[in-house]
């Protein structure tokens, strides 16, 4: 090797990086930086121009400044004349700075572009050397449309040097990945899939990088890669350790190359042909064969690259997950590895094996290491390592020994690093659950977690076992002994005060048998607690007391007692005082009957997904938590929504402080319909609770909870109370709208409440009818005019749909609403949508008295549509009583794109008349978009690229309604796409972006409005990558301006 | 319940999300590319820093800054990789500095750890006997083994000698270029 010359290529800089380094503080080092940057000022802009010697110096000077960590902002001029030199190593300080230091002024990067692409015709290899290591440095956009033209000819041309065609493969990669739009595929694919086969195993290295990410978005285009690379492989494998040289590692056989083969395997299934496969198997045979040979180094890189192929190698085999011996045979090396000495391959055999746990050919095998992973949990010295066992747990738990892993978990958990205490939390109780067979296990693991780390209990937590406990009354005896047993602890965490406050309040009832536990003495625990916690609980807990007084009669006077304290009634905090006032005159005014159904238990939660796996999964980042789908916000953009609007609030009665806030949206989506005792007055409750839902969308974090609260302030519960009683002296029949969905203007905002009576109207009404006040038997207010003219549909079975795709296009841009109303039945829709996925509520709400017998709503869907939509739903109850609702779920996957609505039939009885109405039910393509962010350049791009005439469709049409740009907005967000602000460079236009998910592909949309005032009209042209898709969008959207 | 979640930067309609979690960028197909390679002392100081995504300046900071504390804090026999916000950290300690590499979810640990070996064997071929201070003082040349040896976060040749070979011939050009410049040019000749 050649001794390096140190620093007398460039004397100055190795004296000024000695001044650096001799200063003896922070500010001497910067007032040399300054002084040396004064210096190099000002020999740049000296009169005499600086020879490149020179020019070098000072430009690496101000490189090394700027590696220290000090902005640099000059010298960049200098740093591009240099790439024009002659001089190789000129040239190369030009590149180095230019790599490090480049910025995206384009005046610069056209310079830049222009050396660059001097370099790259010089047919010098350095200097193409040099021009690729700058692109693939930068690798901005500029550079990727510059040059992703020119250099997949350079990597596939004869005459290109070996090391200049590496360069290539991984510079073009690197464009590829950021700039895939300008690398576009064509005859040079094949010829470099072909590289896999080169004599230079330096260029089969790079070129198998580029190939893998290459294939992983066009696996078609490399298929025939898997072949070529199989074959590779296997000559690897059976080589000896000295054929291949200098590729051979420490005695392994180019490990890297291994490694990339493998990983470009894993983008395809197992191969087809069946000598592929049978070659493919022998590798992975010699791979696992080769791990229990004795090594032929005891170097440790000996050992590393040994198995980084190996692991790379289980992971195509977890990947494939077709070959059960091969399964077999991986986790049992993994298990080896499990007791490893070397802490960096048990790490990485418990990570392994994670994988390995959701395979089913090797779950069994993988349980057997149980004991090892317990003991890792125990004794590993590293906080990384536990994390990963506690993961493997995790993965190999069922319900076979989910007792002892969530055992052992919550031994840990008692000791572990707080760093990782929360996700233990979280997968505890996920575990708990899932493997609950008996759930006062349950009861008692959640408890045991609030006890042992109730810091880190999450709301989410303690939420879901309430959920729990609501719905299963086999178990609400015993949580509320427990809880009230474990709040007996002198200092009990406030999670468990929140849980057990809620608890009792709910079946308190349940022990109060029990002299140890009569009311007064819950009633006292609970308060003992009730000073030490914070607002919210307190808040909690005084619900709690008001269920009390509906549970326990013969306390109430004590808890009116506290309640009118004037540390209650007085309370600084406002939340706290309103609570006080209301329950107490709750509490006062009410009657038994009354109390008793505002009060009531609460019904049952829907079945749905743990908020707790959501929260993991939300933690852990996407794609972890592999069997649940993502959890994202609703979009809460209906265009006409006046579910947000609608100031009800009876959430305080019905849901004191809900304890699944993350979820309501979905979780109180209609109370159970039940026979109403008091009729009137309990569907005015009902009413309002319907109601509830609509408030609670998108509130998923407490901040966002106690905004909620804020909100509620100005409706007070005693005027909901006395509201509904009033209502039921002025409504005689209840033919309100039975849902509260009624559909508001965009402009409404929550309308004061003046007057209880102009509360009511909003909470019961069509407001874009009702302003009016409410008059005894003026049902027609609450009719909205589209809807009062539906058809009756008569005793003869009639196949009208009702509205045609009138009904369809009012919902294109909303989700929520009234769907249908005539003066027997009214149906409301909340649906949600996610990527391909929906679901939808629909509510049967009977208007009159009268039950509805054989009560049979049907989807029908034609064939085609079926092929494209697939719906499924339960048969709702048959008889409807009067006065109630029903509700109905319908889960929806879009598989491809369609044209058509579902019809929803629906036929019953009433009074001896048969009815049938139907209606086209409003899922259409739209719903399935996802909004896309982008700059107008890249819009602008994507819109070229989408010139196809078959990929246009435009419609010129005049104008229904008045053409307001805030409303044209809010619809444009509503249909789905993201509006793209100052991307038209005509301010008037609306542009939008967005991709419609479906199950088999995802389809890329672009669209653009063009409002003419004068003319009052539009022209809406869409531009999507597949022609039915741009027809029916187009079609969809037109009809709403 | 449609998301209103913004892809990663760089992502157009029709083609799949692939934006790491945090939105810090698109993550290469399948995510297994190196994003970035620190050298730093036991004393935190920086040493050599490559990046293989465009991250800005405060970002860059940013990360150095926290990742260097957690990596410094490690005791000796702890084990060599890490997870760190969405990535993998892999890092190993050769005398008084720290060799560390962020790799994406899907990488390979193991190779990444030879990789930083091969590295480290370059630099001692070099130098002869490498040692901090040749770092500090011949950074430019770590910068130019580094890019022989890796390009765009992939190992472009894994053969020492043919990395070698590459600076070598630089260094040949760049004595064939000084030698003239002091005779001639320092006398205004050329």
């Amino acid at each position: 090797m050649p001794a390096v010359s140190k620093g007398d290529g460039m004397r100055g800089l190795a004296v000024f990086i000695s001044d650096i380094r001799n200063c003896k503080s922070k500010e001497a080092e910067i007032k040399r930086i300054n002084k040396e940057l004064a210096n190099i000022r000002s020999k740049f802009k000296g009169d005499k121009a600086l020879d490149g010697y020179s020019k070098k110096k000072y430009v690496c000077k101000l490189l090394f400044i700027f590696l220290l960590g000090h902005d640099i902002d000059f010298g960049h001029m200098e740093a591009v004349n240099l790439l024009s030199s002659n001089r190789y190593t000129e040239k190369q300080i030009g590149y180095l700075f230019i790599s490090v230091l480049v910025n995206s002024n384009s005046e610069l990067i056209r310079l830049i572009n222009n050396a660059i692409k001097n370099d790259l015709a010089s047919r010098n290899p350095t200097f193409m050397g040099l021009a690729l290591h700058c692109i693939a440095n930068v690798g901005s956009r500029e550079m990727a449309e510059a040059f992703a033209g020119e250099i997949p000819k350079i990597l596939v041309a004869g005459d290109t040097m070996d090391s200049v065609k590496q360069s290539a493969a991984l510079c073009l990669l690197r464009l590829y990945r950021t700039s895939p739009d300008f690398v576009p595929m064509g005859d040079w694919t094949s010829r470099v899939v072909h590289l896999l086969n080169d004599q230079h195993l330096g260029v089969v290295t790079a070129a198998t990088s580029l190939i893998t990410t290459l294939a992983q978005k066009n696996p078609e285009e490399f298929k025939t890669s898997v072949s070529l690379a199989v074959s590779r492989l296997s000559r690897i494998v059976t080589s000896a350790s000295t054929d291949l040289q200098d590729y051979t590692y420490y005695f392994v056989p180019a490990p890297w190359l291994s490694v990339k083969l493998l990983r470009l395997l894993q983008c395809y299934p197992p191969p087809e042909d069946a000598a592929v496969r049978g070659r493919l198997t022998e590798c992975l045979e010699t791979i696992l064969n080769k791990a229990q040979e004795p090594p032929k180094s005891k170097k440790v890189q000996h050992s590393n690259a040994k198995n980084a192929v190996l692991f790379e190698a289980i992971s195509l085999i977890i990947h494939h997950d077709s070959e059960p011996n091969l399964l077999v045979r991986a986790c049992n090396q993994l298990g080896q590895f499990l007791q490893h000495r070397e802490t960096n391959l048990r790490y990485l055999a418990l990570e392994s094996m994670c994988t390995l746990a959701s395979s089913e050919f090797s779950h069994e095998a993988v349980k057997t290491h149980i004991e090892t992973v317990i003991n890792a949990l125990k004794t590993e010295r590293d906080v990384s390592v536990r994390q990963r066992a506690v993961d493997l747990l995790y993965a190999m738990c069922d319900r076979s020994n989910a007792q002892q892993i969530v055992a052992e978990m919550l031994n840990y958990l008692e000791t572990a690093d707080y760093s990782i205490r929360e996700e233990i939390v979280l997968k505890v109780a996920i575990l708990a659950e899932k493997y609950a067979v008996d759930y006062t296990w349950y009861v008692d693991t959640i408890l045991n977690l609030i006890r042992i780390a109730g810091d880190y209990v999450s709301e989410e937590v303690w939420y879901r076992v309430i959920q729990i406990v609501i719905n299963r009354d086999d178990v609400q005896g015993y949580a509320a002994k427990t809880v009230f047993e474990a709040l007996q602890a002198p200092a009990c965490h406030e999670n468990l005060v929140k849980v057990g406050g809620y608890i009792l309040g709910e079946f308190g009832n349940l022990i109060a048998g029990d002299p140890r536990s009569s009311p007064l003495i819950q009633f006292n625990l609970l308060h003992s607690k009730f000073h030490l916690c914070s607002v919210p609980t307190r808040a909690l807990l005084l619900s709690t007391y008001i269920k009390f007084v509906n549970l326990f009669p013969e306390i109430k006077t004590t808890i009116q007692d506290v309640l009118r304290s004037d540390s209650q009634l007085k309370n600084a905090d406002v939340e706290l005082q309103q609570r006080a006032v209301e329950y107490l005159r709750l509490s006062t005014i009410a009657s038994t009957d009354i109390l008793a159904t505002v009060l009531e238990e609460m019904p049952p939660f829907p079945e749905r997904e743990s908020s707790i796996l959501a929260k993991l999964k939300k933690k852990k980042g996407p794609g972890t938590v592999t069997d649940l789908e993502e959890i994202k916000k609703e979009r809460n953009s209906d265009v006409n929504g006046g579910t947000e609007s609608t100031p009800v609030n009876a959430s305080t009665v019905a849901l004191p402080d809900s304890p699944l806030q993350g979820s309501l949206a979905e979780l109180v989506t209609g109370p159970r319909p039940r026979p109403s005792r008091l009729n009137s007055s309990r569907l005015a409750i009902h009413n309002l609770q319907t109601g509830v839902p609509c408030l609670f969308k998108g509130f998923f974090t407490s901040e966002e909870h106690s905004g909620f609260w804020l909100i509620s302030l100005n409706t007070s519960l005693l005027s909901v109370c006395m509201a509904s009683e009033l209502n039921i002296q002025s409504t005689p029949s209840p033919s309100a709208d039975l849902l509260g969905l009624g559909a508001a203007p965009l402009t409404s905002s929550a309308p004061p409440p003046s007057s209880t009576g102009s509360l009511l109207v909003d909470v019961f009404s069509d407001s874009a009818s009702v302003v009016a006040p409410l008059a005894p038997g003026s049902e027609d207010n609450f009719a909205s005019p589209d809807l009062a003219s539906s058809e009756v549909v008569s005793e003869e079975p009639a196949d009208t749909v009702h509205d045609a795709d009138e009904l369809i296009h009012k919902f294109v841009c909303k989700n929520n609403g009234v769907l249908f109303e005539n003066q027997l039945l009214q149906i409301g829709l909340k649906s949600e949508f996610r990527q391909n996925l929906g679901r939808m509520f629909i509510f049967y709400g009977n208007k009159t008295s009268t039950q509805f017998l054989n009560f049979t709503p049907t989807l029908i869907c034609s064939d085609e549509l079926q092929s494209s939509l697939n719906l499924q739903t339960k048969p709702v109850d048959p008889t409807v009583d009067g006065g109630a609702q029903v509700q109905q779920v319908v889960n929806i996957e879009c598989i491809s794109d369609f044209m058509e609505a579902p019809i929803l039939n629906i036929q019953f009885r009433y009074g001896g008349t048969f009815q049938n109405i139907s209606v086209k039910l409003p899922i259409t393509l739209n719903k399935f978009f996802q909004p896309t962010e982008m700059a107008s350049q890249d819009f602008f791009q994507r819109w070229k690229q989408l010139s196809n005439p078959q990929q246009e469709m435009q419609n010129i049409f005049k104008a229904k309604h008045p053409m307001d740009t805030e409303i044209t907005k809010a619809k444009i967000i509503g249909f789905g796409s993201a509006l793209l602000e100052e991307v038209d460079p005509n301010p008037a236009n609306f542009v939008g972006a967005g991709i419609i998910h479906t199950k088999t592909t995802q389809i890329g949309c672009l669209l653009r409005l063009e409002p003419n005032l004068q003319a009052q009209m539009y022209r809406l042209t869409l531009r999507t990558s597949k022609e039915t898709v741009s027809q029916r969008l187009c079609e969809l959207l037109s009809e709403q301006f | 319940m449609r998301s209103a979640g913004r892809p990663g930067p760089g992502s157009v309609p029709g083609q799949v999300e692939r934006g790491g979690p945090d939105g810090t960028g698109p993550a290469g197909g399948g995510g297994a590319m190196m994003r970035f390679m620190l050298l730093f002392s036991r004393q935190g100081k920086l040493r050599l820093q490559k990046w293989y995504l465009a991250t800005s300046d405060k970002e860059k900071k940013k990360m150095v800054r926290e990742l260097m504390q957690v990596v410094l804090a490690r005791k000796p026999k702890m084990c060599s990789f890490l997870e760190w916000r969405d990535l993998k950290v892999v890092y190993k300690r050769y005398a008084s500095l720290y060799f560390c590499c962020a790799i994406e979810g899907q990488d390979n640990e193991l190779i990444t750890l030879e990789l930083i070996h091969r590295y480290v064997e370059l630099l001692d071929k070099y130098f002869g006997s490498v040692c901090e201070l040749d770092i500090i003082f011949n950074f430019e040349k770590a910068y130019f083994i580094l890019d022989e040896f890796l390009m765009g976060g992939e190992i472009q040749d894994t053969s020492k000698k043919s990395v070698l070979k590459a600076i070598e011939q630089a260094d040949l050009l760049q004595e064939e270029d000084e030698s003239p410049r002091s005779v001639l040019e320092e006398m205004g000749l050329a």
